[in-house]
């Protein structure tokens, strides 16, 4: 049987976050009225003219630095045309020969193996509008809103050989873009969208096969599958002895399918020409330098840094790395208190939880890291028992109180005097007779048993280790 | 060399309905057109910088700050048909 190699290339369309339109002023607020954000240049009405809002000239700087780009001197905008309801002007303004960057890469890492990918271009371009089928009256509803929202497209090499990668290609560029603080990066609001080239060849043969383009794409988890469904409906045809057309096919995520999409082929002839509404630009050293100034740590950075600097393992690194605001606050913290360690371990194991618990990001919540820092002491110091911290956490969180009000208001204090202690080990021990003869038989397992009871009664307020060794001191004692 | 195939497929993609008479017209005249650029093609130009626009400027922007935008109810008024709550109407597109 013969094996395939499977190779896949991606273009990501990026909504940039920037306060209005590419080409005019226009506000790029999501989901608001119909049509209540257009204006001349947008609705491409005869006699408009569109102007570049410098705020997309310096992102897709941005972009193309922190891909390893090469940034092209010269940049100028072109008509790709076509003709779809969601083109007021029936072309979008684009680029074509002279994008505003070239020749990069992306590290990803996929299990333990690092590998770059390289990436084609970015190039800047407006967004289209939004249709909305209805079947019922036989008609398509057209909103221009999203018209001349700023995009940028990230077009990747085709250097991935599996669904997986093309996964983690995906998330790694994700996260780099939240960093840069470019865009929003929301599937589900449409911020972030992505098509897959795929194609399928023999083992070691250098060609490359007929790929198909698949698009409808709404989430990375439907990336993984449609590549996956492809290459086998791929493999399949080839091995019946059939033909791949290259053709765009849509993923459909209720069948798990991919359909061909044979209505728009002819579509790929675009017929672009440069934009005559719009001046040409050049970018100096001395631009890209100022805009490399404005560069953020990078996520592999910052992973770096933190295993070095905090003495975290990878993994501890990588939770926190992975959310920008997370690592940030990570080292609000740290800045505070020098105790990474306890503090990362009271993030990611605790306080992640309670987050995702609530459906919250770290942004949303009302607790500084000044008050988690002071939690975290009263835990060390033994102010309030491991059990009771986590409790007063989510009432931090619920109130954005401070540890100390609540440990007051409650009577949260740890008891670790010998004699409260020393009385409710008594009753305890009384209460649970059989459990005792146990031990002293040499059963020294249910030990813990009786730790658990008397922490029970002091409503987790005691230092269970105290407890333990209370405890064992009484058998040692005869 | 133009053909009438070329002509056929350009007035499709750019949706333009042409008769018979027209489809030949547009054929030799776009051979005349093509033949002129072949003759541009020809002429030494070495010394000249490559333009990509007519205007002799470069970098004009504008600053990331909203302007007013149209009320949908007076866009509609230009609309050839609308749903009465802003959305333009266009006949069924299915994708
Ligand atoms: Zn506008």
């Amino acid at each position: 049987m013969k094996t395939y190699e499977t190779v896949i290339g991606l273009e990501v369309h990026l909504q940039l976050d920037t306060r209005t339109k590419i080409f005019c002023g226009c506000v790029t607020h999501f989901g608001k009225d119909a049509n209540s954000q257009t204006c001349p240049v947008c609705l491409g009405l005869p006699g408009s003219l569109p102007v570049l809002n410098q705020k997309v000239l310096e992102y897709g700087m941005k972009i193309g630095l922190a891909l390893n780009c090469a940034i092209n001197t010269f940049v100028k905008f072109d008509r790709k045309n076509y003709y779809y309801p969601d083109l007021p002007k029936a072309y979008q303004i684009s680029q074509y020969d002279f994008p505003i960057a070239k020749k990069g890469s992306l590290t990803i890492t996929t299990g333990e193996q690092t590998k770059k990918i390289g990436i084609t271009r970015a190039h800047m371009e407006e967004d289209a509008g939004k249709l909305i089928h209805s079947p019922e009256i036989k008609c398509s509803l057209v909103d221009y809103n999203r018209t001349g929202i700023p995009l940028v497209e990230i077009v990747s090499e085709p250097d991935m050989r599996s669904s997986q990668e093309a996964y983690d290609y995906l998330t790694s560029l994700k996260l780099l873009m939240e960093y840069l603080d470019v865009s929003d990066c929301d599937m589900e609001k449409g911020s972030l969208r992505c098509d897959a080239n795929v194609s399928i060849r023999e083992a070691g043969n250098q060609e490359f096969g007929t790929k198909t383009e698949l698009k409808n794409l709404n989430s990375f988890k439907a990336v993984k599958a449609a590549i996956d469904y492809e290459v086998a409906r791929q493999i399949k045809m080839v091995e019946a002895g059939e033909r791949i057309v290259q053709e765009t096919r849509l993923w459909n995520d209720e069948k798990q399918m991919t359909f061909s999409m044979r209505s728009k082929e002819e579509a790929h002839d675009y017929r672009y020409f440069p934009e005559p509404d719009l001046v040409p630009f050049t970018i100096t050293e001395n631009d890209i330098e100022k805009v490399r100034k404005t560069l953020p740590e990078f996520p592999l950075e910052k992973l770096d840094r933190f295993i070095r600097q905090y003495q975290l393992s990878d993994y501890d690194a990588n939770v926190l790395v992975q959310d920008k605001q997370l690592a940030k606050f990570f080292e609000d913290c740290v800045m505070q208190w020098n105790a990474p360690k306890k503090i990362c371990n009271w993030i990611t194991s605790v306080l992640k939880q309670e987050l995702n618990k609530r459906k919250i990001n770290i942004s949303e919540m009302r607790l500084t890291s000044g008050y988690f820092v002071g939690l975290i002491k009263n835990v060390e110091e033994g102010v309030v028992s491991n059990l009771v911290g986590k409790e007063i956490l989510t009432i931090m969180l619920d109130t954005g109180r401070t540890c100390m009000s609540i440990i007051e208001e409650k009577g949260l204090r740890q008891v670790s005097d010998d004699n409260a202690l020393g009385a409710i080990i008594d009753t305890v021990l009384v209460e649970n007779a059989s459990i005792v003869e146990q031990i002293k038989g040499g059963k020294e397992s249910a030990i813990g048993f009786l730790v658990g009871q008397a922490m029970k009664k002091t409503q987790g307020k005691a230092n269970p280790k105290k407890i333990g060794e209370l405890i064992k001191g009484r058998f040692q004692n005869g | 060399m133009i053909t009438r195939k070329d002509v056929q497929y350009i007035a499709h993609l750019s949706r333009i309905h042409l008769q018979e008479s027209e489809v030949e017209k547009l054929t030799n005249d776009l051979e005349g057109i093509l033949g002129y650029i072949e003759k541009l093609n020809k002429l030494n130009v070495s010394a000249v910088k490559p333009t990509s626009h007519v205007l002799p400027i470069e970098n004009v922007f504008r600053q990331d700050i909203e302007k007013p935008s149209l009320n949908p109810k007076d866009i509609m008024k230009f609309s050839t048909d609308n749903d009465g709550k802003g959305s333009f109407k266009v006949p069924q597109v299915i994708e």
